[in-house]
């Protein structure tokens, strides 16, 4: 192909540099988008999960919850945390002057990067604040490998 | 990694951040959050119910001064030992959140108890505003 290569290289397409310029200004926005302040909770409870190479620590916010109406199950490497919140007993006559807080039923269901031992998890509920160990199975752990000298 | 079906809102989940007036700071490292609260009025009292995940008896205060009823709870970090945060969908922080009571407050007569991360505030009312029958008179 013929070249001439000292002219000032021109665009086809003026439309195709506008168009190549504004995804490169949604990308960038899009990134502070991702900053961990407006990072949204998808649904209650929200949760914060903990890990190292022996297992993880799941913990969650369930404020006025009944320990007793919670249920945490564990099969393999899913768990599925269930209960639920009961709304305030109002006496007769009661109304309510402000209401920020909700109630109701709730099921999250969590894939974990690992298998579980089952028979080990363990849930504390202190304060409003539930704790869920959930120790990796033996088979699963990492194995180290020593390397022999020749 | 998480997937999930409920009946709770998305707004219920979010925590609300405590706006400092301009030019002050928080003596305290960390976050404060607003929290999530409930008030009825029955015929005796006005309850006021607050969400304070992470606050018990010893980590509350609550104080009255000039019809102003504070409520301040610290939370401490309670990072496992020895791992690491992979997700958060939350952050942890102190709450605080101040209310203006009406005069027909029996102000002597406040309690208040604390379980599960569920505060509760019995604000009596005073004598004179209890709810009074008014007899019409037959003309």
């Amino acid at each position: 192909m013929f070249r001439r290569p000292f002219q000032v290289y021109r665009s086809q397409n003026p439309w195709r540099e506008i168009d190549r310029m504004q995804r490169e200004m949604g990308r960038l926005f899009d990134d502070f988008g991702y900053a961990p302040r407006n990072r949204m909770a998808p649904s209650f409870p929200a949760i914060n999960v903990w890990t190292n190479e022996d297992g993880a620590v799941l913990t969650a916010e369930l404020p006025g919850v009944n320990p007793e109406d919670i249920d945490i199950s564990v099969v393999g490497e899913i768990l599925k945390l269930t209960g639920s919140r009961q709304p305030e007993e109002l006496g007769e006559g009661a109304k309510y002057h402000r209401r920020e807080r909700g109630f109701g039923k709730f099921t999250r269901t969590f894939q974990l990067p690992f298998a579980v031992e089952a028979e080990q998890v363990e849930a504390v509920f202190d304060k409003g604040i539930l704790h869920i160990s959930l120790p990796r199975a033996e088979a699963e752990k990492p194995k180290k490998i020593t390397v022999k000298a020749a | 990694m998480a997937n999930e079906t409920n009946t709770l809102q998305t707004q219920d989940v979010e925590k609300q951040e405590v706006q400092v007036a301009e030019g002050t700071e928080r003596t305290r490292p960390g976050r404060a959050y607003v929290p999530r609260a409930d008030i009825y009025e029955n015929d005796e009292s006005l309850v006021l119910v607050a969400d304070m995940p992470g606050v018990d008896h010893d980590t509350l205060d609550i104080t009255l001064e000039k019809n102003v009823l504070s409520i301040r709870g610290t939370v401490e970090m309670a990072n496992p030992d020895n791992y690491n945060l992979a997700f958060a969908e939350y952050e942890v922080g102190d709450y605080e959140r101040n209310f203006t009571l009406s005069d027909g407050i029996d102000i002597d007569n406040i309690t208040a108890s604390i379980k599960n991360g569920i505060l509760q505030i019995n604000l009596p009312k005073a004598g004179p505003a209890k709810a009074r029958k008014i007899n019409v008179a037959v003309s």
